[in-house]
C-alpha cells in the first residue's frame, strides 16, 4: 500500500511504473505484528522516503488493514447493527480533485482536461500546438489503457510528458493524476494539458482538478454525438471542432454539431480548429494564454494575500509586549 | 458508465467504514442511485459482486433506492419530473430545463454483524 495516501497497488501504472511513491529509498518489508490482546500477524507493508508512518523505540505503531483481520479488536459487537454513512461515490475521487486544484492555483499552473472518442485527433492537435508554443512551458499528462506511444509522441515534439496506463480502467482519475503531477515537477506559471483516455462517457464523471474540460469532436464522426454523450458535452466548457481540412470530403453539418452541443450545454463555446491546415489554432493558442495569464493572476493574488495577512500578523506581534 | 469504478468506491467506503467502526462482515448495502445519475443499475449489481469478492462485503446484498430525476423548466418556471438529463420539458418542449435532483450516488448505509 502506498504509505503516503493509502492507495494500494493495481494495474495502474504511470511511465511503466506502479503507482506508489517510488523512490531510492522506498523498500517492502514484511514483519510480525503483535496486538494489545496477545494475537500476532504478519503483514507487509512500503515505506518511502517520507515515511508516513514511524515506529516509535517501544517498536510499535498504528496502521491500516486493507482488509478485516480475522481477530476482533472488539468483542461483543458480533450483534447485526445499522451503519449509517451517507456519503457520495465520488468523494474520493472530488477530494483528490481539489487538492490538485489548490496544488495547480498556488503554482499559477492552468491544467485542461481533453476528451474525446478514440481518433479525434487529441495527440497531433497537442502536438501541433506545442510546436507553435515554441518554448512557453506546457507539460503533457496522457492517459490510455496501453503502452507509452502518445507519451512518447508529445516528448519528440520537445515537451514534458507522461504516461499513465489505466490497464482495465476507461478514465483517468484525480488520483492518478495527482502521481503524475508530482512526478512531472510542473514548472510555475505553465500549461497542462492533461489527454484522458479516450472514451465520452466515462471521464465525465471524474474530476481531475482541472480548469476546464475541453471536448474535442472531429468531423469524421457524427454531428450528433453530443446528445447522444450529453454528459461529456455538458460537463465541457469548450468543444473543439477538429480536423475541418476535411469538411469537403465528408457529410457532416457544422451547425447542426454546434446547434446539438447548444442544446445539452447553453454555454459551450466552439472553436473550429484543424490540426493540419492550421485553421483555427491561433484562436486556441489565445484561449490557452487568456487561461494562463488567468491562472497567474490568481495565484499573486492568493500571495499577495497571504503577505498581507503575514504584515497583520506582524504588526501585531510587535505591539504586543513580550 | 464506469460501473466498475463505482463499485469499487463503494467497497473502498464500506472498507474505510469497516476500519473505522471494526466490523468483519456487511450483509447489506443500501445505495441511492439518482435516476439522471447515468448508473446502469444491472451494471452496477454485476460489478458490485465482483469487485466485493474476498473482501467484507463479500456476499452482502445490495438494496438500490432509485431517487427521481426533477428538473427546473426556465420556460415554464416551474418544477418538473425528468425522464433524461438532458431531455426536454414535458410541459412546454423546451430544452432549457436544469437538472434539480436525481443525479444522486450515495452509499446511505450499511447492515453489519
Amino acid at each position: 500500500m502506498c504509505t503516503t495516501c493509502g492507495c494500494a497497488s493495481g494495474e495502474v501504472k504511470i511511465d511503466g511504473a506502479d503507482v506508489h511513491h517510488e523512490t531510492a529509498a522506498g523498500h517492502r518489508h514484511e514483519h510480525d505484528h503483535v496486538h494489545a490482546d496477545g494475537t500476532s500477524h504478519r503483514h507487509d507493508h512500503s515505506h518511502d522516503e517520507g515515511h508516513a508512518h514511524q515506529h516509535s523505540q517501544e517498536r510499535t505503531h498504528e496502521h491500516s488493514h486493507r482488509y478485516t483481520p480475522v481477530h476482533s479488536h472488539a468483542p461483543g459487537l458480533d450483534a447485526r447493527r445499522m451503519v449509517q454513512i451517507e456519503q457520495d461515490i465520488l468523494a474520493k475521487n472530488n477530494a483528490y480533485a481539489a487538492q490538485n486544484r489548490e496544488r495547480l492555483l498556488e503554482r499559477g499552473i492552468f491544467a485542461l482536461n481533453l476528451v474525446s472518442s478514440p481518433g479525434s485527433g487529441k495527440t497531433t492537435l497537442l502536438c501541433k500546438t506545442i510546436a507553435l508554443l515554441d518554448g512557453e512551458p506546457v507539460a503533457v499528462i496522457e492517459g490510455d489503457q496501453q503502452t507509452s506511444r502518445d507519451a512518447e509522441r508529445i516528448r519528440a515534439s520537445g515537451a514534458p510528458a507522461i504516461q499513465i496506463n489505466t490497464g482495465k480502467g476507461c478514465h483517468l482519475d484525480a488520483h492518478m493524476v495527482g502521481h503524475a503531477i508530482e512526478k512531472l515537477g510542473l514548472a510555475e506559471d505553465s500549461l497542462l494539458l492533461i489527454e484522458n483516455v479516450g472514451n465520452l462517457v466515462c471521464p465525465a464523471a471524474f474530476d481531475l482538478g482541472e480548469a476546464h474540460k475541453v471536448a474535442i469532436l472531429s468531423v469524421t464522426e457524427g454531428e450528433d454525438k453530443p446528445i447522444k454523450y450529453p454528459d461529456m458535452f455538458r460537463a465541457a466548457s469548450l468543444m473543439l471542432l477538429n480536423k475541418i481540412d476535411l469538411l469537403p470530403y465528408v457529410d457532416f453539418d457544422v451547425d447542426a454539431a454546434i446547434a446539438y452541443a447548444r442544446r445539452v450545454n447553453p454555454a459551450i463555446r466552439v472553436i473550429r480548429v484543424s490540426a493540419t491546415s492550421g485553421e483555427g489554432l491561433g484562436e486556441w493558442l489565445a484561449f490557452l494564454r487568456d487561461g494562463l495569464s488567468s491562472a497567474i493572476a490568481a495565484k499573486r493574488q492568493t500571495v499577495d494575500s497571504l503577505k498581507r495577512q503575514i504584515a497583520a500578523l506582524e504588526a501585531k506581534l510587535q505591539g504586543s509586549p513580550t | 458508465m464506469h460501473e466498475m469504478s463505482l463499485a469499487e468506491g463503494v467497497l473502498q467506503l464500506i472498507e474505510d467504514t469497516a476500519r473505522q467502526q471494526e466490523f468483519s462482515k456487511v450483509t447489506t448495502v443500501w445505495l441511492e442511485i439518482g435516476q439522471l445519475a447515468g448508473v446502469e443499475v444491472a451494471a452496477m449489481r454485476f460489478c458490485f459482486d465482483a469487485v466485493t469478492r474476498g473482501s467484507v462485503a463479500e456476499g452482502a446484498q445490495l438494496e438500490i433506492i432509485s431517487t427521481p430525476g426533477t428538473g427546473w423548466c426556465l420556460g415554464c418556471s416551474t418544477s418538473v419530473a425528468m425522464s433524461e438529463a438532458f431531455g426536454e420539458c414535458p410541459q412546454c418542449g423546451s430544452y432549457q430545463v436544469q437538472v434539480t435532483g436525481g443525479t444522486e450516488m450515495r452509499v446511505k448505509e450499511l447492515e453489519v454483524g
